[in-house]
């Protein structure tokens, strides 16, 4: 059953999985919720490529994978070109009348992390989507190289320390933007382009569902707390990723045929981003006063992205 | 269905065309590719006969070699029929997914137009490529001339699709003297030549949702092993395939391959061993020289993996000495082709001298002349009952001379 027909979550833990629960992700990692929740929300076929990661390392160690449909790894950077080659055999088998059960239909997904999207594997992404297979991309942003440790990504938010962008006596940690990676997927004129959060799972689940339905190629990147290298306890998962979405640092929208953005959740009391940063030991080093401008910046920085999406909306162009 | 191609008893077509033909032939479902200098019309051709109908395919024009090669193995994994072509840059930013598709057991076919490796940057034939690609876990077949470009591409289908192979095959021509150069090909008709490669046969595809598949998985050093020894085993074990498959092509077209070539071999004294269109060179070289009462073969492995070290063996061992020509520069070690051969030999009573011509890289030409200087040397060695120059030399190099390793004689 589509998890879009389901009432709560209670419902949803009890439903068929595709996604089998044995695997080997740290406990509190978001990505098996979002990975789940994608798989869950289709009763079609699904083939799935993924991208090395945390995600791959974590549930295909052979004699046994956690997949119970068609998937596929090949290496870090192209997993999106490895769904479209699957793609274009399944036309080309269609139109050839070779296919097993030509009448069921099929949907291809790529998962890859933000190296593997916003870094490595940028090209064969952007590749894929400018080509216009039928899939849906959705990046596991966890902000970091989480598998090989916590260096810094493209996607490594101003002041977060990592390993490759430390935080000491000299440093306030990374001090290079986030890339805007959906501003990026948009500009490409992808059909559906849009960021999503678990915490918000039904509007998760919605946007992967438009995704899935919406012919051409889909991104979707999705706010994945990593419970290691953002340093909060396992349990909060959810409560962190809460605070992102609450502070605006991770806003929920999408954006339309490369134009036409809608936000689709609005919080109802906005926080200050000094809380989500508090909840995080990647930030820790923040609190000390001769960094509070960073905290401001950042501050500035969400207020003006907010901003900018809210007038997009309003422009409807 | 695809549209009807005319094709003649006798075309005249250059190693890039008749590949293209053959991947027309065998209705190839996916090309996934990008273009470089010489091997771009394969592939252009692909994109024209699927523009115009002649075949019911997909053809995925990526943005780097690495996304063709991926591409490739995502749609071969989808199940169906796949091939791609390159050369040179375009083979080595490939490399890491032709290790992917072949510890995959994807039987994708790779044409490559073989061209030297930057830098400095040379758009001419060497074997720098197919040398590159030797550990890759690929069966590698050589083509010397034009004609040999369209059967050894038809073959290999045959051959990477087989049950007990399942095994990605790159086929080599050398880039312009064979990818350009328009030669006579008698083609099989598309009935036959698709009759011959036969429709493919889906394992494991990830189109089947009633058996899901999980392809490219992990495995560190509990399993790894195995499945690296296994693959390698089924390289060794398509030898016996290969050789049945030549000769049931040769009942079709009146061509037998060998997996190594021998010419004037039944009674040579003095041989060359060599790759590519340096072969024809050779064999013109040797038969000028046999009217002049030298005994010159020449040896030239058809499939260079899997290495047929038993064949070399078996072609050379009556022979006194020969000459092993390498068009790829080695970098501070002897040429491969010479390490090979010279190990294959090592277990042989007779232990034949031989030595190492490091030649013809970046498209320096490679003539008759010079073979004939190269076996009138091995000659030289054989009168002396020695090694009479360094191991290694190298050929037609503009200056002085160049060679290294003296033998030593006690």
């Amino acid at each position: 059953m589509a998890i879009t027909s389901l009432k709560n979550l209670k419902e949803f833990s009890t439903n068929n999985d595709r996604f089998e629960g044995a695997h080997l992700l740290c406990p509190g990692c978001a990505h098996s919720m979002i990975v789940r929740e994608l798989m869950n929300c289709s009763d079609d076929n699904l083939v799935i490529s993924t991208n090395t990661g945390c995600l791959e390392v974590s549930t295909a160690v052979y004699p046994y994978t956690s997949w119970d449909t068609s998937w596929i790894h090949i290496g870090f950077e192209n997993a999106a070109t490895a769904i479209a080659g699957a793609e274009a055999m399944y036309k080309a088998r269609k139109k050839k009348g070779t296919l097993k059960d030509p009448d069921a239909p099929v949907k291809f997904v790529a998962f890859g992390g933000d190296g593997s999207t916003y870094d490595i594997g940028f090209q064969w992404l952007s590749g894929a989507i400018e080509r216009g297979h039928d899939f849906t991309y959705i990046c596991l942003d966890n902000e970091n190289y989480a598998n090989t440790g916590g260096q810094r990504s493209s996607s490594t938010p101003v002041g977060a320390t990592t390993t490759t962008a430390q935080a000491g006596s000299h440093s306030y940690g990374k001090k290079e933007k986030k890339k805007d990676i959906v501003a990026i997927m948009a500009a490409h004129g992808a059909p559906y382009v849009a960021q999503l959060a678990p915490n918000k799972w039904k509007i998760m689940a919605q946007g992967f569902q438009k995704a899935l339905e919406t012919k051409g190629p889909c991104f979707i990147n999705t706010v994945s707390a990593c419970t290691t290298e953002w340093r909060f306890d396992p349990k909060d998962t959810i409560h962190v990723t809460d605070l992102a979405t609450d502070s605006l640092m991770f806003p929920i929208y999408e954006i339309i045929d490369g134009h036409e953005l809608n936000i689709l959740y609005r919080p109802k009391n906005v926080i200050p981003v000094e809380e989500y940063l508090a909840a995080q030991g990647r930030y820790k080093h923040l609190f000390k006063p001769e960094n509070k401008h960073v905290i401001e910046a950042i501050q500035k920085e969400v207020d003006q992205k907010w901003e900018m999406l809210q007038r997009r909306e309003e422009a409807r162009i | 269905m695809a549209e009807k191609y005319e094709i003649k008893e006798i075309e005249v077509w250059d190693g890039n065309y008749a590949m293209s033909q053959a991947l027309r032939q065998a209705q190839v479902d996916v090309v996934a590719a990008y273009p470089i200098t010489p091997s771009t019309p394969i592939v252009e051709n692909y994109g024209n006969y699927v523009a115009n109908g002649y075949i019911d395919g997909e053809f995925v024009m990526v943005e780097s070699e690495h996304a063709a090669m991926s591409g490739c193995v995502g749609a071969a994994a989808a199940g169906g029929r796949v091939a791609t072509a390159t050369s040179s840059q375009g083979f080595a930013l490939m490399v890491e997914v032709l290790y992917q598709a072949s510890g995959m057991r994807l039987p994708i076919v790779l044409t490559v137009a073989n061209r030297a490796l930057a830098s400095p940057l040379n758009v001419r034939g060497d074997h720098s490529d197919m040398y590159l690609g030797r550990d890759a876990g690929w069966i590698q077949l050589d083509a010397f001339n034009a004609e040999e470009a369209y059967d050894m591409t038809l073959c290999a289908f045959k051959i990477g699709e087989h049950l007990d192979v399942r095994l990605p095959v790159m086929v080599h021509q050398d880039g312009f003297l064979t990818s350009h150069t328009a030669q006579n090909v008698h083609p099989l008709s598309d009935e036959e030549a698709y009759g011959f490669v036969g429709d493919y046969k889906c394992v494991d595809e990830m189109l089947d949702f009633t058996r899901p598949v999980t392809y490219g998985a992990q495995t560190e050093e509990d399993w790894h092993f195995e499945h690296k020894a296994k693959q390698h085993k089924a390289l060794m074990d398509s030898r016996t395939i290969i050789d049945e498959i030549f000769a049931e092509y040769g009942k079709l077209t009146k061509r037998t391959y060998k997996r190594v070539e021998s010419y004037h071999m039944e009674d040579a004294e003095v041989a060359i061993v060599a790759l590519g269109s340096s072969v024809e060179t050779c064999r013109l070289a040797a038969e000028e020289l046999r009217a002049e009462g030298i005994k010159a073969g020449v040896v030239a492995p058809r499939c260079f993996r899997p290495f047929p070290f038993d064949l070399i063996r078996e072609a050379l061992k009556d022979v006194k000495a020969i000459a092993c020509l390498d068009r790829s520069s080695p970098g501070g070690a002897m040429g491969a082709l010479f390490n090979e051969v010279s190990a294959a030999l090592y277990s042989t009573q007779s232990r034949p001298m031989v030595t190492n011509f490091i030649y013809g890289l970046g498209g320096r030409d490679f003539s008759v002349k010079e073979a004939k200087r190269i076996f009138m040397e091995q000659k030289a060695h054989v009168d002396a009952g020695h090694i009479t120059t360094p191991i290694q030399q190298f050929s037609g190099l503009r200056g002085p001379k160049l060679g290294f390793f003296e033998t030593k004689r006690s």
